[in-house]
């Protein structure tokens, strides 16, 4: 039967249990409910879990390692000659007997004995019904199909026996221990509890996958490249081996950090006066009904992917930004020659500013607001005005937490690549004009990792050593930020 | 002499008292929902006048309104007259900060500013620019804190977080604070609610010290602590100014069956 019958008829199983442990609890207390540890739910609960989880599990395992037992089993039928292959052909070769699997039960008796008459007429057969098979197919292959078939369908025949079985022996067994000094609530909160552990520790365990695979990468960049010409190169030109350089190219990090960090700094120059003041009025000026209206329309901001922010930036700021320049060298100079580039640090970091604004203000408008209103009372009580208040008492207060949501957000800035891809170009250039085009670490691994390539040459392993580097910078950032947070939240309380 | 003779002489010897603050016709409205009815209620100068009556009837209210703290809050409004030294305090030639540097207030949770204990001190005089120098503000910092009975607690850790004293210290602090500002009316909203008796009773002898320089009026849930700090009681119920008397008077013979009752302990 199929799996999604199968569970459906677990579920159903398990459903029945849950009803039995109930009822046999109810029997047990004879009406009392003191006379049971738990509730009768719970008895319901614990009878529907051992009915329903062992076999669950059985099945995932079974799943999981039945496909790889009876692919091994399939190539043990090949021909000598197959297997004395290479591994790509014995791949090919096993790829089409899955196709040929799957359409051999839609064949009449008669097809199949010509298909054995003459192996070669199997493409056609097989097309007509909509099964398409690469190649021309072998004798062999057949048999092998036939196998495997075989071998799935003793695989699910015995796996729905003994999951049912398993099933039901479970639901007995927990319904014989069902009893009124049974700690049946202790025992499902245990199967919840274990549940949420493993949720999280998915999460966690996808985190050090993830650093550990960039890590792994990293290294073997380092092997080819030293550390100390990665990380104080000053100079990025990461030549293509195509390009008939006969060096690798230099791979230093200096300009692109240099970049990342001017640019987010110009960001940030944008965004925090702009949003602070944003959320000092959200927070302490606004009437109820204009923060009800105006917080939502500035967190839609936030939503707003970054490629928008990026063409916005080049249709809009870049140009811009290079025509006023032009207007105004030229009132200076009487020389129409813009100074500003289209594609510029500050181009990049004025729209990235204005996408960290709602960023900004959110965060900062929840911990201005969380400062408890007795300070601000005692404050005003005391004849401060408001602005006085918000200076010398509710800023000062709410500091370290605002501090951590601008660290935040640094690591946000640092990490955004399609606004300055639009905004300011992909040159890896060390200088410090705010009008000239820069780039940052995020784009250059973009850069490194598109187009066709083999994960062998240092040009493109290098975007795992960027990649590395900026995700320690990041984790630095946040937990530095989280630290911080958390000291503040300790103050009240 | 008579029981009347003698009441006559008493209500005469008060009488003589200034009246600091005077409030006619007060009503507050929170939104609809009214809080208070038409409370008529002086405050007599150097006296500690006490507030009391059942929770949720408006004592709170009614204090907040002596120095418009209810401005702060969204939607109260306020309708009659309050007077301080015979000006409305409602009229718009006022100004409210002004208003607050003359009426202090001091909370019923001790509410330090996450500042040094100096710092709390001199917040007031600082904004109100009290002093003229560093000096002017130690002295004024001192004083404060030697009126609030806090001096000698504190004289050594000045420039320490003022949250990190104990809630009798940071209550007293907070008075010190209010005090600072040289006001001549202090306000109090339960100031020992939320403290353990011996800091409460070391307050209530603050309070007694006070009266000397202050006028203070003070909201209280406990009737011994009305009856030990203040020389003038007003009793509060459902919004209604019911009696404001003497405090002798007002604990062994109200002129209202309804104080009578809420002193006993029969309601409240
Ligand atoms: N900020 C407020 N908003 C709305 N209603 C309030 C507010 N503060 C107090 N009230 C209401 O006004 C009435 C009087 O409250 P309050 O003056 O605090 O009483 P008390 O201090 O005597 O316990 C109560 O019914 C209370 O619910
Ligand atoms: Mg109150």
């Amino acid at each position: 039967m199929s799996t999604t019958l199968l569970l459906a008829i677990l579920l159903v199983i398990a459903a029945v249990a849950f009803v039995l442990g109930r009822m046999r609890a109810g029997a047990l207390s004879q009406g009392r409910s003191s006379a049971l540890h738990s509730r009768p739910n719970y008895y319901g609960a614990f009878v529907a879990l051992a009915a329903f989880l062992p076999s669950l599990i059985l099945v995932a395992v079974w799943l999981t390692i039945s496909p790889f037992v009876i692919n091994s089993a399939v190539r043990d039928t090949f021909p000598q000659e197959v297997k004395n292959q290479s591994e790509a052909q014995q791949s090919l070769a096993h790829g089409m007997v899955t196709t040929i699997a799957r359409g051999l039960p839609f064949l009449t008796e008669e097809e199949i004995a010509g298909i054995r008459q003459d192996p070669s007429t199997l493409q056609s057969v097989f097309a007509a019904r909509r099964f398409a098979v690469a190649a021309e197919a072998q004798p062999y292959m057949l048999d092998s199909a036939a196998t495997l078939n075989a071998m799935s369908q003793t695989s699910r025949t015995t796996l729905s026996a003994l999951a049912l079985l398993l099933s039901i022996v479970g639901a007995f067994f927990a319904l014989r221990m069902v009893a009124p000094r049974f700690r049946a609530r202790n025992q499902v909160e245990r199967v919840m509890l274990w549940s949420l552990l493993l949720a999280s520790s998915i999460a966690i365990l996808t985190t050090v996958g993830i650093v550990a695979s960039m890590a792994t990468e990293a290294l073997r960049f380092f092997t080819m490249v030293p550390a100390h010409e990665f990380f104080f190169g000053t100079v990025w030109d990461p030549r293509f081996a195509g390009a008939g350089a006969s060096s690798s190219g230099q791979f230093g990090l200096i300009p692109l950090l240099a970049g990342t960090l001017y640019i987010g700094f110009v960001a940030m120059l944008v965004a925090v006066p702009v949003g602070l003041f944003a959320a000092i009025y959200m927070a302490e000026y606004a009437s109820p009904r204009m923060r009800s209206t105006a917080k939502p329309l500035l967190e839609v901001l936030a939503g707003i992917p970054t490629i928008v922010y990026g063409f916005f930036a080049l249709v809009t700021v870049g140009p811009f930004l290079r025509d006023i320049s032009a207007q105004l060298s030229g009132l200076v100079t009487g020389d129409y020659t813009s100074f500003i580039e289209a594609q510029s640090v500050i181009t990049a970091g004025i729209v990235m500013g204005i996408m960290l604004i709602p960023y900004v203000s959110s965060l900062s408008d929840d911990i201005i607001t969380a400062v408890p209103r007795a300070l601000r009372d005692g404050s005003l009580g005391l004849g401060a005005t408001r602005s006085e208040t918000i200076k010398r008492v509710i800023l000062p207060a709410a500091l370290p937490g605002i501090v951590g949501a601008l660290l935040m957000t640094a690591s946000r800035a640092i990490g955004e690549t399609m606004i300055v891809v639009l905004a300011a170009g992909v040159a890896a250039r060390m200088q410090l004009n705010p009008f000239e085009p820069m780039t940052t670490v995020t784009v250059k691994i973009v850069n490194q990792l598109t187009g066709d390539l083999e994960f062998t040459s240092p040009q493109t392993l290098v975007a795992f050593a960027l990649g590395i580097t900026l995700f320690c910078i990041t984790l630095a950032l946040n937990i530095y930020a989280l630290y911080i947070v958390r000291k503040y939240r300790e103050q009240y309380e | 002499m008579t029981e009347a003779a003698t009441e006559e002489l008493l209500d005469k010897k008060m009488n003589a008292v200034p009246l600091k603050m005077v409030g006619k016709d007060v009503s507050v409205y929170y939104g609809d929902k009214r809080a208070l009815y038409d409370v008529n209620l002086n405050v007599r100068e150097n006296t500690v006048t006490a507030l009391i009556g059942p929770s949720g009837c408006g004592k709170s209210t009614f204090l907040r309104t002596l120095n418009r703290m209810n401005d702060t809050i969204d939607g109260c409004r306020v309708t009659g007259t309050i007077t301080l030294d015979g000006d409305d305090i409602y009229d718009s030639s006022i100004d409210v900060v002004e208003l607050r540097a003359r009426v202090g207030m001091v909370f019923q949770k001790p509410n330090p500013f996450p500042k040094s204990i100096y710092e709390n001190v001199a917040y007031g005089p600082r904004i109100h620019g009290l002093a003229k120098s560093k000096a002017d503000l130690d002295q004024v910092v001192e004083q404060s804190l030697q009126k609030a009975g806090l001096w000698n607690e504190v004289k050594d850790r000045l420039h320490e977080g003022g949250t990190g004293l104990s809630g009798g210290q940071q209550q007293r602090l907070c008075i010190a604070r209010a005090v600072a500002v040289s006001p001549e009316v202090i306000l109090m909203d339960e100031p020992c609610s939320a403290l353990d008796p011996i800091a409460t009773a070391r307050v209530e002898e603050l309070i007694h010290e006070l009266r000397t320089n202050f006028t203070i009026v003070i909201v209280t849930h406990s009737m011994q602590q009305a009856a030990r700090v203040s020389q003038r009681t007003a009793m509060f119920h459902l919004g209604n100014l019911v009696e404001e008397n003497d405090t002798d008077k007002m604990f062994t013979n109200p002129d209202d069956q309804r104080t009578q009752d809420y002193i006993m302990g029969r309601f409240g």
